[in-house]
């Protein structure tokens, strides 16, 4: 369990950070190092520069930004999680961020970090997606935003490239939404058999709005657009919920492990969701 | 505070809190891996990928001239010295095996076996190196499933042109312990019941929390040797007898040792290695496995097929019980890897009066990890299987299954009960330990709950789980061991040595690595001699302290080694009677010896254990006969066996929509005899329910169909925590053990041995409805899930699919 060597580097502002990258061919980024440092650690990945994140303060932190929340890249997920601004606006994400590991990894851990993993069995990547965030990424030239949809490109791939760093997340306020995420393990500290996160906007006794996405169902998160426009309009009670998620699997491709196969997969993701958005919807 | 106030009036039975805890938990302790001598080496393994090859070259050029690098040995350079790991049980005269090398010359038989061996200055160094050795393979055909391996489809070892080591039967009209178990099948086939039944015995990994450490030291006049190891005495003969080094020679140092469940029970490859390595380099070498590593190489327990028919008459009373069993070895026979199934083949007679009996049992080799043991070595096994199958006898009758326990039981008036396979159980009160489990548990208003979940289908039923153990404790007696082909004893040592100023230090055999003997040991001196606990220290695991002893497992050290740490005490009185009447100058049948002190009696003269060993220390008013010390060994080698039972119940929630087997209650009544302290009793239940449970719910070592370990990490291997687990309930009744003094029968395997099938049973019992019979272990919800679809509840043998593919994607980055 010992790394291969490797230069460091703890740079303290994103600039010095991506000229960094740059300068290096065989850079990695550093972030809570709750996913890099045990590859490293089994020689999975031997890179010859490590870049820490640590130290670059700008990078944590939530604010507010009109009808968006911000979210710095380096913002551990023990943050998120017990963040007031957050519970207001993004309550799904502190949902899905509490269901991640134990305190020790959530104090460690970072969204960011979370994100450009991009593990499809990671819990944060599928809430990005419900509800519509966007990922802004620092390159050398200049900084981009992208959608969260568009940002997972495929297993442990995303939109960042070798020499770009992920900087804020901006997700919109889902103020008032009722939330859920429903995390399916056999052990309490396991990574997701399947996940599914629901947001729903009620009005009255129906569902006005509903965002819903799969975690582990492919190889990135799936929207399940489906289920969303189904339960429009409709009231958020068991049946009319049921009927609609039985949608979940349409257009997934699960994948097939010691955990359960696809089939049982698909079949867990209507029953999963089908409670996350009747939670979600507080009934 | 005088002395007499910080002494409770009895030890024995006293809650303490373990003396040990301190320094094992905030770590102020030395592990084998924290020992670092002056100019001490590294090691690094370099381990086969394959499960089955021939190795047809190695090229270590390239990792001898890395920085740091002192050496690099093969099994081309070892091979004249290394001797061959021994089986130390052979089960039968004519037992087959093939040679087991510590580092694999021609041939390796699982992936993970050791190829080669980097020595270097730092740990970082060799890990560095090993990379750099290149090994080439030609890979054989794989022998991975077990009944096919049974069927030699596939040789594990070509060389020995059969995988079956071994085929034993236990037959109980041939021994004379009962009658023939085929007469009473056939009578149950016309006009009776028949239950047959298929039980997987999945393969477990010991997972024990400090992974296996060696360090040797070559330079002094005697070898020294710390391993993190359950036995350091077996270790130290075993060095003698595989190296041929001279046994005066070698000193083997068990520290404090982190967990070991069975799997520290064993002389390994990594030893071996370690020593030669110091020897080769004349520099003290260390050693330490990755988790990793530990997951793959070092041994396995369980793994079996289990087919059990149990004939019996319609009002539910047993006939016969017939076992047969296919054991798979793995590649090699460890220690006693070939016995593991026998131990458990006196025990499937569980706690009844069953007329007939029979076994067989098949040792098979395959091309994956060796087996050996786990906690509760076969026993385990056996009793899930009687379990099982009598819940099994209780659905085909309609019975409560209780009631179909309780017909077959025996009863407590009846002890000492010999059963049908020869034991005679000691002692026992199974009403009583069943009738408060009941209570406590809420049997009744459970299986009211259950019958309205049944008829309304609710999407969550609730199963009821009955577990009613006894299990075979105190390994053993020497005579039952010779007898049954195993090549050492079942005795144990101790000696108390009273120190000048009244202390004690009492030398156990016994090798603890968490149980609390410290603890338990000292309550039972200061009780015996009258001294304080706190004036009692318990020294262990260092073969130059603890010259003579057969170490800790099978639930033996407080019934074999208690017991020879209370024949020592027993000695010191015995030795300082005379001494205490010469110095009081009254005759020794005036003496009574009451409260750490001895009285003449009828007067106030009296002295004190401490100032007769002040005394002896000075020798000033002692004859010159007399012997200047008042310190004792004493051996104890059981009578027989003990018999430990309880009953556990469980109730589990299935979530019929997901397949998810929750526990909602665990009640547990355990009779371990008496007892020393009730803490540590409790902590032994709660682990080993825990580790049962994670038997019946979580744990499998799977392979794919190459032979790669595919729970190779505690990603795919599922270690449940506390948070997996409900509050357990636990209570006692104590009957008292009639084949020791202290009248105490062992609890360390007693949970893992009752909760597996209390939780399988209460998994069935709550899909029963639904015309469910069995699910495989572990039960899990992908399982449960296929098997209400009515669909094979096979599960595909690969990773983790995120984990694996981060790897190998982040690997290619
Ligand atoms: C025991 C354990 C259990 C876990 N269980 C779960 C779980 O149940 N659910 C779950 O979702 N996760 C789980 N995780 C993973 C956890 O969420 C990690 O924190 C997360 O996956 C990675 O975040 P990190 O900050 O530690 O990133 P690191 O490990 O430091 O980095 C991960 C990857 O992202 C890259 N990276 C990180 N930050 C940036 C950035 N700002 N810009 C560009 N690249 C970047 C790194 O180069 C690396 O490739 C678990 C981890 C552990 C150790």
């Amino acid at each position: 369990m010992i790394p291969a060597a490797f230069d460091y580097h703890a740079p303290s502002t994103v600039d010095e950070a991506l000229a960094l990258l740059a300068e290096h061919d065989d850079a990695k980024v550093l972030a809570g190092g709750q996913s890099l440092i045990p590859v490293l650690r089994l020689r999975l990945a031997a890179p010859e520069v490590i870049v820490d994140l640590g130290r670059i303060e700008e990078l944590r932190g939530i604010r507010e930004d009109g009808d968006a929340l911000v979210i710095g890249a380096m913002t551990p997920h023990h943050a998120v999680e017990t963040d007031a601004l957050v519970a207001e606006h993004a309550k799904l994400l502190a949902l899905a961020t509490a269901t991640v590991a134990d305190p020790q990894v959530r104090h460690r851990g970072t969204i960011g970090g979370a994100l450009v993993h991009a593990d499809p069995a990671g819990d944060l990547p599928a809430p990005a997606v419900a509800l519509g965030a966007e990922l802004v990424i620092a390159g050398s030239g200049g900084r981009r935003t992208v959608a969260a949809e568009d940002f997972f490109e495929d297993l442990f791939t995303t939109a960042v490239g070798e020499d770009d760093l992920l900087v804020e997340i901006r997700v919109p306020k889902h103020t008032g939404w009722g939330a859920h995420y429903e995390k399916f393990t056999r052990v309490v500290q396991q990574w997701s058999i399947v996940g599914v996160a629901a947001a729903v906007r009620l009005d009255g006794d129906s569902i006005a709005e509903a965002r819903v996405a799969l975690t582990n169902m492919g190889s990135t998160p799936v929207r399940a657009a489906a289920v969303e426009q189904a339960l429009v309009g409709q009231p958020a009670t068991a049946e009319a919920v049921q009927a609609a998620a039985a949608q979940a699997a349409e257009g997934t491709s699960p994948p097939s492990d010691s955990n359960g196969d696809a089939e049982y997969r698909r079949h867990l993701a209507t029953v999963l969701t089908r409670r996350a958005v009747l939670a979600a919807a507080g009934a | 505070m005088t002395a007499v106030e910080e002494r409770p009036a009895a030890e024995l039975g006293s809650p303490r809190l373990r003396k040990e805890d301190q320094r094992l938990i905030t770590g102020r302790t030395r592990w084998t891996d924290n020992i670092t001598l002056p100019g001490m080496h590294h090691l690094a393994m370099v381990r086969s990928p394959f499960a089955h090859a021939r190795i047809t070259g190695i090229d270590t050029g390239a990792a001898k001239s890395a920085s740091g690098v002192v050496t690099v040995l093969t099994g081309a350079d070892l091979k004249d010295e290394q001797g061959a790991l021994p089986n130390a049980w052979a089960i039968i005269p004519e037992q087959k095996a093939p040679e087991h090398p510590s580092i694999a010359v021609e041939h390796v038989a699982f992936a993970g076996e050791i190829v080669a061996v980097v020595v270097a200055r730092t740990a970082a160094e060799a890990r560095d190196a090993a990379d750099l050795v290149d090994v080439d393979y030609e890979e054989l055909p794989v022998a991975l499933d077990l009944k096919a391996a049974a069927a030699d489809e596939v040789l594990a070892h070509p060389d020995l042109g059969t995988n079956v080591s071994a085929f034993w039967e236990f037959d109980s009209a041939a021994a004379d312990t009962g009658g023939d178990v085929e007469a009473a099948i056939s009578a149950a086939r016309d006009g009776g019941v028949l239950i047959e039944r298929e039980y997987r015995q999945q393969r477990l990994i010991p997972a024990f929390m400090e992974p296996r450490s060696i360090a040797a030291d070559p330079t002094g006049e005697q070898l020294t040797v710390w391993s993190a190891t359950q036995v350091p005495h077996f270790v130290k003969i075993f060095l003698a007898l595989v190296l041929g080094i001279p046994e005066h020679k070698i000193r083997v140092i068990a520290p404090d040792v982190g967990g070991g469940f069975g799997g520290k029970l064993q002389f390994t490859p990594e030893e071996v290695l370690t020593v030669l390595a110091a020897r080769r380099t004349g520099k003290p070498c260390k050693y330490t496995e990755t988790r990793s590593e530990s997951l793959v190489a070092a041994h396995h327990g369980r793994d079996q097929w289990q087919k059990i028919t149990l004939a019996a008459t319609k009002d539910g009373t047993v006939t016969g019980l017939k076992v047969d069993l296919v054991a798979d070895m793995g590649a090699y026979l460890g220690l006693v890897t070939s016995a593991i199934p026998i131990l458990g083949a006196f025990m499937y007679n569980g706690i009844y009066k069953f007329p007939a009996y029979h076994l067989s049992c098949t040792n098979v080799f395959t091309n994956k990890a060796w087996t050996d043991a786990y906690r509760g070595a076969g026993r385990p096994e056996a009793t899930f299987a009687i379990e099982r199958v009598m819940d099994e006898l209780a659905a085909e009758l309609g019975m409560d299954p209780i009631a179909v326990r309780e017909k077959n039981w025996i009863k407590h008036d009846e002890f000492p009960f010999t059963t049908v396979s020869g034991m005679q159980y000691d002692s026992g009160n199974y009403e009583a330990a069943t009738a408060k489990a009941k209570e406590l548990f809420g049997y009744d208003e459970l299986r009211k709950e259950q019958q309205q979940r049944r008829e309304s289908v609710d999407p969550v039923q609730l199963g009821i789980g009955v577990s009613t153990f006894t299990e075979m404790c105190g390994l053993a007696p020497s005579r039952w061991l010779g007898s049954m082909g195993y090549v050492g004893g079942g005795w144990e040592h101790a000696s108390i040595r009273m120190l000048p100023t009244g202390k004690v230090e009492v030398i156990t055999g016994t090798s603890p690595h968490g149980q609390g003997h410290e603890t338990a040991w000292s309550q039972i001196v200061a009780d015996r001699l009258g001294v304080a606990f706190d004036d009692v220290e318990v020294l262990h695991g260092d073969t130059q302290i603890a010259a003579r002893g057969l170490d800790s497992y099978g639930s033996r050290s407080l019934t074999v080694g208690g017991m020879a740490v209370l024949a020592a005490a027993d000695k010191v009185l015995e030795k300082a009677k005379p001494i205490a009447a010469e110095l009081m100058e009254a005759s020794v049948d005036d003496l009574e010896f009451v409260d750490g002190k001895f009285g003449v009696k009828g007067t106030d003269t009296s002295m004190a254990l401490g100032d007769l060993a002040f005394a002896v220390f000075q020798g000033h008013k002692l004859s010159a006969e007399s012997e200047h010390s008042l310190d004792a060994d004493a051996t104890f080698d059981p009578l027989d066996f003990s018999f430990p039972h309880g009953t556990h119940l469980c109730a589990v929630e299935v979530d019929t929509e997901t397949g998810r087997s929750t526990i909602r209650s665990y009640v547990c009544v355990d009779d371990v005899g008496k007892v020393v302290n009730p803490l540590i009793v409790e902590g032994q239940v709660h682990g080993g329910i825990a580790q049962g449970i994670a038997q019946a719910l979580f744990e499998e070592g799977v392979y794919d169909e190459s032979g790669t370990l595919v729970t190779g990490s505690f990603v795919d291997y599922l270690v449940p925590t506390a948070a997996d687990l409900p509050a357990f309930v636990t209570d006692r009744t104590e009957t008292p053990s009639t084949t020791n003094e202290l009248g105490v029968k062992g609890v360390g395997e007693a949970g893992t041995i009752a909760s597996t099938p209390a939780v399988v049973n209460a998994v069935v019992d709550a899909l029963r409805s639904f015309g469910v019979n069995d699910v495989e272990m572990p039960c899990t919800p992908h399982r449960v899930w296929s098997t209400l679809q009515g669909r094979a509840a096979d599960t595909p043998a690969a990773p983790h699919s995120a984990q694996s593919t981060s790897m190998s994607q982040e690997g290619q980055a």
